[in-house]
């Protein structure tokens, strides 16, 4: 934005006199236009100095010839949206994958994936046809729950009616999901007693301040119940009561295409019940990079919802918070990896890990530990990038991108994945035929005895 | 409780890598943490010493020599000359593929725009371009990569007076890419040697290249082009297309983004990681504790603030390009200790109206003791347990003197090692 824009109170015709610039004299230059608290994009937009730092992040661009790349999609589209009402957004929008490495990547802080999102979004609902079958792809695919439970009943149907590739085999569903489980364990008040047990042999106050709100998303409660059931017997160990709040979709695969008002819908849902916990004192605690990813960054930056921003200020990965608040270093220096667990393991960081500054923790967590290795497989992104892969225009153009890392799983020492994010699991194991395991099923494995109550 | 370390290094550069790394090296446990990725990839992935005198002159042919003249508060006269040399040898220790380490004397580089550019080390995907050496040499533009016009800058080299014929050609690039792709969709390309449609016809990319370029080919024997050749296996590629042309292929280092930088970048990290070192990057340090010594620092993560403690801290944020410096109406600070930083009162001060005057911000930064430790305004050590390397240091002009990569090599060796005896 000039300085000199609009000096109105120094020249009355409101004409830009450059002959006669503003001396701040009357008026402060930057103060002209009053701070804004809606989502105001140009000052990401004006931050943007065309470095090109984030086109070489982008697992898309590289491959493909038809995707002009994150700066065009951001800052760019953005000016030529400002100049003109009547610019459409590109249809390569919908190439992007979201898997936000651009923001990770710019040195101007320009908010990249907050403006693919907003772009995407205006997409959708101003051009894309809501009677073609892409939507409606789009939509379901968006829509977990849903979508996965009808698709691994009738996997034929979704790869010919739904024009999902066939290449995939969809996940299976547990017998008894997360929350079954949960509440047939005593849910929180059986917790809070386990959690003062744990503190009475720690030797801590037994009314001790630790309590945690777990997020487990659709693909803990659903498929891989067992990262929620380690996230809870880890977090019990420590001494940490745990709850587990009325929740939604995180909203991930909706922002990735488009549907901001389905992801606002769940949002509220999420926000609404996690804020009154944080209220009362308790962390929120996520699993999934992705589901953290978008309490904390997505949501402040696309809606305004009552307590969204204590909701992300408050919000943990699993791991992270223990790191921070527990001698996580020290405890695992005591103790040896036995079992079907004690192996060497070809880990990859998720790229929505690599925001929150957790594309090593697993890593270094892990690397000293005895009875384990951990081998990290390179930067390179999965691929899938959630529905993207699910696709079946994209599918051949996520197994390019995933390629790298495939290869470097290959080499690595063991034949065992680990990742937290359970779509890049997915890919993994699509393209390794590895058993993929969570970072939490390890801590279990090494700190907790007695796995299975 | 909090993310623990004995030295906690801040920024990811090539200052903050260095640091980072000496430290590890003499035995400490070691965190860095960078807001960003490194801004290595924005790097031309040449390594200065010294360039240019700060009086202007050069370029510099021993920069060795010439450092003991420099003025008092350079960061060179505070570390030292050994601290100068031991520097580079750790870092001639942890990156591969780079050459120069042989002489005291500065390499001829000839650069993007054909200057050339005297340097202390150099990557081995650029050593065949040396402007020393007298063999005839062709560089290679690329249409759509407008960054890097190959007769334009053969013309600058010839005007330049370099002992050897040149001249630039520019090619299509073979297959349909975009007009605006990427340098790592050209380096993609030629890593994995993926096919790419000439005249209806599928070809390897590196074949495909290879055969344009020696349709342009007289005698030459070497050939330039920019900076896109592979990335993971940048040797191959060179080697490949070197076979095809029967020529020596080289790399010409590129502006931002630059893959020799994103290489230098993998190789510091690489090194770095095997030194057990532990990295975070993404989120920035935005605040502190402690009164006589620091406690603690915090990391911003949406809103919630991550304590990370360590006995000594390393700050390595850059300077007003990186954001380690900053400045306002009101004047100049350093954002995260509220370091002092020494500057005219008059902001009007602060340059000189010609582009390429000297000027006083280019020098801008911290003060600091022998041992780097940043001085307050009254000349006293601001925290016992900080020091500060690369760029947020003052007292230099880099740009001028072509001496950001030395600095940064050399305070962060210094830095380094200083705040791993000190906490070990």
């Amino acid at each position: 934005m000039s300085d000199a824009e609009q000096p109105t109170e120094t020249d009355p015709d409101g004409e830009f006199n450059p002959s006669a610039p503003n001396t701040g004299e009357k008026f402060e230059p930057v103060d002209v236009f009053p701070d804004s608290d809606d989502f105001d994009l140009r000052p990401g937009s004006d931050s943007c100095y065309k470095c090109s730092t984030c086109d070489t992040n982008c697992p898309v661009a590289e491959v493909d010839d038809e995707f002009p790349g994150p700066k065009f999609q951001g800052p760019e589209q953005w000016r030529l949206k400002q100049r003109d009402d009547e610019h459409e957004i590109d249809d390569s929008v919908m190439d992007c994958s979201n898997c936000m490495r651009c923001d990770n990547a710019c040195p101007a802080g320009v908010p990249l994936s907050q403006m693919h999102n907003t772009a995407r979004g205006e997409y959708v609902s101003e051009q894309m046809d809501k009677t073609s079958i892409e939507y409606w792809r789009n939509r379901i695919l968006s829509n977990y729950r849903t979508s996965a439970w009808l698709a691994s009943k009738l996997p034929r149907l979704a790869n010919v009616a739904m024009n999902v590739t066939k290449e995939r085999e969809f996940p299976e569903f547990a017998t008894e999901t997360f929350r079954e489980w949960w509440d047939k364990r005593g849910a929180a008040a059986g917790s809070k007693e386990r959690a003062q047990a744990a503190r009475r042999e720690r030797g801590l106050p037994e009314d001790a301040d630790k309590k945690v709100a777990y997020f487990h998303g659709c693909y803990s409660n659903y498929n891989t119940t067992e990262v929620g059931k380690a996230m809870v017997r880890v977090y019990e160990h420590f001494g940490y009561e745990v709850v587990v709040p009325e929740q939604k979709c995180s909203g991930t695969p909706m922002f990735a295409n488009g549907m901001l008002d389905d992801a606002r819908r769940h949002a509220e849902v999420n926000v609404s019940s996690m804020s009154d916990l944080v209220d009362q004192g308790y962390d929120a605690i996520a699993s999934c990079t992705s589901c953290s990813m978008a309490l904390r960054q997505e949501y402040p930056e696309l809606f305004d919802i009552p307590g969204i921003d204590d909701v992300a200020a408050n919000t943990f990965e699993s791991l992270e918070y223990l790191r921070i608040h527990e001698d996580l270093q020290g405890e695992l220096a005591e103790v040896e990896v036995s079992g079907d667990l004690a192996e060497e393991f070809a880990y990859h960081a998720p790229c929505h890990a690599r925001n929150q500054g957790l594309e090593r923790q697993a890593l270094e967590l892990f690397r000293d530990v005895d009875g384990v290795g951990i081998e990290d497989v390179g930067e390179s992104c999965s691929g899938i990038s959630g529905t993207y892969g699910w696709k079946a225009e994209k599918y051949e153009k996520s197994m390019e991108i995933g390629e790298e890392m495939f290869e470097h799983m290959e080499h690595a020492e063991g034949d065992t994945g680990m990742t937290e994010c359970p779509t890049c699991a997915m890919q993994m194991e699509h393209g390794t035929g590895y058993d993929i395991r969570h970072p939490l099923e390890l801590l279990e494995a090494a700190l907790v005895d007695g796995r299975g109550v | 409780m909090a993310i623990e370390s004995e030295v906690l290094v801040i920024g990811g550069g090539l200052a903050g890598l260095t640091s980072a790394l000496s430290a590890a090296r003499t035995g400490a446990d070691v965190r860095l943490v960078s807001y960003k990725q490194s801004t290595l990839r924005s790097a031309s992935g040449l390594v200065d010493v010294l360039g240019y005198t700060h009086d202007g002159e050069g370029p510099v042919t021993d920069p060795y020599a010439t450092i003991p003249e420099l003025p008092d508060p350079h960061p060179y006269r505070t570390v030292g000359i050994d601290a100068v040399r031991e520097g580079l040898d750790l870092f001639d220790d942890a990156v591969p593929n780079y050459q120069g380490g042989h002489t005291d004397t500065n390499a001829l580089l000839p650069t993007h725009g054909g200057t050339i550019k005297p340097t202390a080390r150099y990557p081995a995907s650029a050593s065949a371009g040396l402007a020393s050496d007298t063999r005839d040499l062709m560089l290679v533009g690329l249409e759509s990569m407008t960054d890097f016009d190959a007769p334009h800058a053969a013309a600058h080299l010839d005007a330049a007076g370099v002992p050897f014929d040149v001249r630039g050609v520019t090619i299509q690039f073979p297959g349909d890419l975009r007009a605006d792709a990427k340098v790592t969709r050209y380096a993609k390309l030629l890593d994995t040697n993926g096919e790419v449609t000439v005249r209806g016809r599928d070809r390897p990319a590196r074949e495909a290249l290879a055969a344009r370029v020696n349709t342009e080919l007289d005698e030459e024997e070497r050939v330039g082009f920019p900076a896109v050749l592979g990335d993971d296996h940048a040797g191959a590629v060179r080697a490949d297309l070197a076979d095809r042309l029967s020529a020596d292929v080289f790399e010409v280092p590129m502006g931002p983004p630059s893959l020799p930088g994103l290489r230098l970048e993998d190789a510091l990290f690489a090194a770095l990681d095997e030194a057990g070192a532990s990295i975070e990057t993404g989120n920035p340090v935005v605040d502190f504790d402690g009164e006589d010594r620091i406690e603690r620092v915090y990391i911003e993560k949406n809103g919630a603030e991550i304590p990370n403690t360590a006995e000594e801290y390393v700050l390595a944020t850059g300077g007003l390009v990186g954001k380690g410096v900053q400045s306002d109406r009101e004047g100049v600070y350093e954002p995260i200790f509220d370091c002092h930083i020494p500057h005219p009162a008059d902001r009007y001060d602060w340059f000189e109206n010609e582009v390429f005057g000297d000027h006083e911000f280019a020098r801008f930064g911290v003060e600091t003791d022998n041992d780097l430790r940043p001085l307050d305004g009254g000349g006293d050590v601001e925290f016992p347990n900080l020091r500060a390397a690369g760029s947020v240091l003052g007292g230099y002009d880099l740009a001028a003197e072509k001496s950001g990569s030395g600095v940064s090599i050399a305070t962060g060796y210094a830095a380094g090692r200083s705040a791993a005896q000190e906490a070990v």
